[in-house]
C-alpha cells in the first residue's frame, strides 16, 4: 500500500538529482596554506584544524557566527539561572554522528569533561576553567554549574576547542574525524589535501556543496596561477601582496574583510628601557601606521590604538592617541634620559606581516635614534624564547584568539605587564555578562591598555579572501579561524 | 673487489652512526618545544609539561637516543609527534612522490646534457658549442623557483596542459600523476642538466686530447666511433660521480620545487617537521636519507668499476 507512495517519491528523488546535475557545480577545491598536524579540534592550538573542520564536520553546543555572534549549534535553546551560574542547555533531537550513532546529552558531557579533565591535552582549557558541573537531566537536556558566573561563557562553548565528540571515536579523531556537522570527513592523502563530502543524514539544513577538497597550497607565489588555472577556486585565506594579480580579473571575487588578529609590536615592559612609560611612549609616536598597514599588508589592515578588532561592536577608537609625530618622540626619550637614542633587538617570527612589517618599523625608529637589530626566527623559536622565555626586546607578532583582551592580565605573560587596575577591570568583565555593562568595562580596559602604551598597537589583520565570483557564501571576516563552507554554492 | 666492497661498507656504517649522533644533537640543541608548538600561546605551563611527559619528551638524553637508535636498528622508525601515524607510513607515502620525481628528472637530466656535451666538445669552439655552452650557462644561473613558474604560467595556466600544481595521487591512475610530476621535472632538470652537459663537455675535451685518441685516429678509426667508443667511455667517471651527487639532491634537496608546485615530497615533510618540531620525523626521515645517499655514492662507486676495467683488479 505504501509502494505507490515510494514510487512517487524516487520519481521526485531522480528528477530533484537530474535538475540539480544539469544545474550547477557541486563541488570545489579551496586552497589552504598550512596542512592541519591532524584533525582533532579539540587536541591542538594549529588554526589549520579548525580551517578544515569547525562548523563543516564538528559542531558544539553553540557556534560563532560570521559576524562573531553567538549562535545556537547543537544546542536548541538554553535558559540560564538569576545568578548566572546555572546553564540549562536543550539539545537537538535526531542527531547523528557520522559514523552512525545517536548524539545526546551524555555526549556533551563526556566532550566538555574531556576538555576540562586532568589528561586533557586541549590548548584551551582556560575556556572550561568555570565549570564546576556538567549534567545529564535527560537524553535532551544538559545542565552545566559554574563556580561563578562567566560573561563570556556561551562564546567559549563556541570555539572549535570546545566541539562535541562521542566517547567511541574521541580517541582515533586525528587521523579519521567522526562529528555531527554538515558534512562528513572523507580522505586525508598527507601532505596534499583532506576531503570532505556532504553528510546524507544531516539533521539539519543541508549544504549546498556535494564534496569539497581542501588543498594545501604553501607557497603564495603557487596559489595565483592555481586559481588562474582553476585547479583551485578560492583561497578564502589568501597572501595579501599577491591580490594586485587577481584584482581586476572579473573571473574574481576579492573580498577584504577582518579577523581577530591584533598585530602588535610587543615590548618587553619589565626590561629596560622599555619599563619606562615615556620609551613606550616615544615608540608609539614614532610609529607611521599608514606606512605599515601599506606595506606589511598591502594596505588592506585597519589601524588600531589598542587591543580590541575594529569590527567589534565594543571598540574604541583610540589611533589618535599617538599620532605620528617624530619630533615628539625625541623629546619623550630625552624626557627619559635617552636623547642619544639607544639599542634594541627585534624578533620577527615567520609570517610577511612580522618580517615586512619589521623592516618598516625599524626604520622609523631610527628616524627617532633607536637602533634595532632585526632577528628572524621561526615559531619554535619564537615560543621557546619570547614567549616562554621573555627573552626579548621587541617583537612582532599578530594575537589572532577572538576577545583576547584579558592576556594583559595574565601572570607571566611575556609582555611583562602588571597593572592593578588593568586587572581590576578584567576581573570584573570576567564575571560581568550584562552587555551594556560588558561594553563599558571592555572600553575602559582599552583606554588604560593604551595610555600605558603596553605594546606598539599596529592593524588588525586583514582577511582577505580570494575566490572565483560565480561562486557565494564565504565569510567576509574571520571572527574566528574558521572556513565555514556550510553556506557555500556555485551561482548558476 | 670483495675487500673493495668490505670496507666501502665499514665506511657506510660509520656514517650513519655518525650522521645519527649528530642529527639527534642538533635537534637537541636547537631551540623549540613540539608540546608547546602543539598546544599553543593560550595554554599554561603545567599543561605544556604534561604532554611533554606524554610524548616521553622528559626522559633522560641519553636513553632517548639509544630507544630511539635501537628502533632505527630493528628498522622501526617510530611514531610522529605531531601526526601520531608510524613515520614509516608518512615516509612511504612521500617516497612515491619524491623517488619518480627525482628519477624522471634525472633521466631528463642525462637525455638533455650527455648528447649536448658530446656535441659540444665535437664541435669545440664553433658557434653550435658557443651556443650550447651559452645557453648551459643560463640553465645554470636561472633560479629554478623563477624557471618553474615561467612553466607553471606557460603550460598550465596559458596552454592548461598540465595542472598547475598538486598531486592526484598514483591511485588515481598512472597518467594523472604522471602529468603532475611534468613540469617539476622539468623544472628540476633544466638546472641539473646544464651542470651535467659542461662536465661532460669538459672531461670529453680532457679524453680527447690524450695520445690513444690520436692513435686511433691515426689508424684510420672513423671520427664518431672514436668519440663514442674511445672517449666517451673514458669520460664517464666524472658524469657518473656528478649524476651521483645529483640524484642525492633531487631525492632530497626539492624543497622548493615542491612548494612551488604544492607537491606532497619527502623534502617538504623535512620540512614541516623542523617547523614543528616533530623531533621523531626528522630524525629518522634525515637518517633515511642519509642511507639514501650512503646506497647512492656506493652504486657509483661500483659503477665505476664496470666502466673502468682497471678499477676492478685493485685490492
Amino acid at each position: 500500500m505504501n509502494s505507490w507512495k515510494s514510487v512517487l517519491a524516487a520519481t521526485a528523488l531522480a528528477l530533484a538529482s537530474a535538475t540539480s546535475a544539469m544545474a550547477a557545480r557541486t563541488d570545489i577545491v579551496i586552497g589552504i596554506p598550512l596542512e592541519p598536524p591532524h584533525l582533532d579540534p579539540t587536541a591542538s592550538a594549529a588554526a589549520a584544524i579548525d580551517e578544515v573542520l569547525y562548523a563543516n564536520v564538528f559542531q558544539g553546543l553553540t557556534r560563532i557566527g560570521p559576524s562573531g555572534e553567538v549562535l545556537p549549534d547543537l544546542a536548541e535553546s538554553w535558559t540560564i539561572s538569576d545568578d548566572g551560574k546555572t546553564y540549562t542547555f536543550k539539545l537537538h533531537s535526531g542527531v547523528k554522528f557520522h559514523d552512525g550513532s545517536d548524539f545526546n546529552a551524555d555526549d556533551v558531557k563526556f566532550s566538555l569533561d574531556r576538555a576540562r579533565g586532568e589528561k586533557s591535552a586541549n590548548a584551551q582549557k582556560a575556556l572550561f576553567a568555570a565549570i564546576d558541573t556538567v549534567e545529564v537531566v535527560d537524553p535532551a537536556t544538559v545542565k552545566i554549574t559554574l563556580k561563578n558566573p562567566q560573561g563570556s561563557f556561551l562564546y567559549n562553548l563556541g570555539w572549535g576547542d570546545a566541539v562535541i565528540v562521542a566517547p567511541e571515536s574521541a580517541d582515533t579523531n586525528k587521523e579519521k574525524p567522526i562529528g555531527t556537522g554538515p558534512f562528513r570527513f572523507e580522505n586525508w592523502a598527507k601532505g596534499s589535501s583532506i576531503t570532505l563530502v556532504k553528510s546524507a543524514d544531516y539533521w539539519g539544513e543541508p549544504a549546498f556543496l556535494d564534496k569539497a577538497e581542501f588543498r594545501i597550497v604553501p607557497d603564495a607565489a603557487a596559489a595565483v596561477p592555481a586559481l588562474l588555472s582553476g585547479d583551485v577556486q578560492a583561497f578564502p585565506f589568501f597572501q595579501p601582496d599577491g591580490v594586485a594579480q587577481i584584482e581586476g580579473d572579473p573571473r574574481f571575487s576579492v573580498v577584504v574583510g577582518a579577523t581577530e588578529g591584533e598585530t602588535l609590536l610587543s615590548m618587553n615592559n619589565k626590561k629596560p628601557p622599555f619599563d619606562n612609560l615615556k620609551v613606550r611612549q616615544a615608540i608609539s609616536y614614532a610609529l607611521d601606521r599608514a606606512a605599515i598597514v601599506e606595506g606589511a599588508s598591502a594596505g588592506f589592515g585597519k589601524p588600531i590604538g589598542s587591543h580590541q578588532s575594529p569590527a567589534s561592536k565594543d571598540y574604541v577608537d583610540l589611533t589618535g592617541m599617538y599620532p605620528h609625530d617624530v619630533a615628539k618622540a625625541k623629546e619623550l626619550l630625552k624626557e627619559a634620559g635617552l636623547e642619544n637614542g639607544f639599542k634594541a633587538t627585534l624578533k620577527l617570527p615567520p609570517p610577511s606581516y612580522a618580517r615586512l612589517g619589521g623592516e618598516i618599523i625599524a626604520s622609523q625608529l631610527r628616524e627617532v635614534g633607536i637602533d634595532l637589530e632585526i632577528i628572524p626566527v621561526e615559531w619554535a623559536q619564537w615560543l621557546e624564547q619570547v614567549f616562554k622565555g621573555k627573552d626579548f626586546d621587541l617583537t612582532i607578532v599578530s594575537h589572532t584568539e577572538p576577545n583576547d583582551i584579558d592576556i594583559y592580565s595574565r601572570k607571566d605573560y611575556y609582555f611583562n605587564y602588571d597593572n592593578p587596575a588593568f586587572d581590576k577591570v578584567i576581573g570584573e568583565l570576567k564575571v560581568t555578562s550584562d552587555e551594556a555593562k560588558r561594553k563599558d568595562l571592555l572600553g575602559q580596559a582599552q583606554k588604560i591598555l593604551a595610555e600605558d602604551a603596553v605594546v606598539g598597537f599596529l592593524f588588525e589583520l586583514p582577511k582577505v579572501g580570494v575566490w572565483d565570483a560565480k561562486l557565494e557564501g564565504f565569510w567576509t571576516d574571520a571572527p574566528i579561524q574558521a572556513n565555514d563552507i556550510t553556506k557555500v554554492k556555485w551561482k548558476d | 673487489m670483495t675487500a673493495y666492497l668490505l670496507k666501502r661498507i665499514a665506511i657506510a656504517i660509520a656514517t650513519l652512526v655518525l650522521a645519527s649522533l649528530v642529527v639527534f644533537a642538533v635537534l637537541e640543541i636547537v631551540p623549540g618545544d613540539p608540546a608547546r608548538l602543539m598546544l599553543g600561546m593560550n595554554a599554561s605551563a603545567e599543561q605544556v609539561e604534561q604532554l611533554r611527559t606524554q610524548m616521553g619528551l622528559n626522559d633522560p638524553l641519553l636513553l632517548r637516543y639509544l630507544h630511539w637508535a635501537g628502533d632505527l636498528l630493528t628498522l622501526d622508525l617510530g611514531r610522529s609527534l605531531t601526526y601520531s601515524v608510524p613515520v614509516l607510513d608518512l615516509v612511504r607515502e612521500r617516497v612515491a612522490v619524491s623517488l619518480p620525481l627525482a628519477l624522471i628528472a634525472l633521466a631528463l637530466s642525462a637525455v638533455i646534457a650527455i648528447p649536448v656535451g658530446l656535441y659540444s666538445a665535437s664541435r669545440r669552439g664553433h658557434a653550435g658549442d658557443t651556443l650550447a655552452m651559452g645557453a648551459a650557462q643560463i640553465g645554470v644561473a636561472i633560479p629554478n623557483f623563477w624557471f618553474a613558474l615561467m612553466l607553471i604560467y606557460l603550460f598550465a595556466v596559458w596552454l592548461r596542459l598540465v595542472p598547475a600544481g598538486g598531486f592526484p595521487g598514483w591511485g588515481n591512475g598512472i597518467w594523472p600523476a604522471l602529468k603532475s610530476l611534468l613540469l617539476p621535472a622539468v623544472a628540476l632538470a633544466l638546472p641539473q642538466a646544464a651542470i651535467l652537459a659542461r662536465v661532460t663537455r669538459s672531461a670529453l675535451i680532457d679524453v680527447l686530447n690524450e695520445d690513444y685518441i690520436r692513435t686511433a685516429r691515426a689508424k684510420g678509426l672513423p671520427y664518431r666511433a672514436v668519440l663514442w667508443q674511445h672517449a666517451l667511455r673514458n669520460a664517464m667517471i666524472p658524469v657518473l660521480t656528478i649524476l651521483g651527487l645529483q640524484f642525492a639532491f633531487l631525492l632530497a634537496g626539492t624543497i622548493i620545487i615542491e612548494n612551488v608546485f604544492y607537491l606532497p615530497g619527502l623534502g617538504r615533510l623535512v620540512f614541516q617537521a623542523i617547523t614543528q618540531r616533530d623531533l621523531i620525523v626528522v630524525e629518522s626521515v634525515v637518517m633515511l636519507l642519509v642511507a639514501a645517499v650512503i646506497a647512492v655514492n656506493l652504486i657509483v662507486d661500483l659503477s665505476y668499476a664496470i666502466v673502468d676495467p682497471r678499477l676492478r683488479g685493485r685490492e
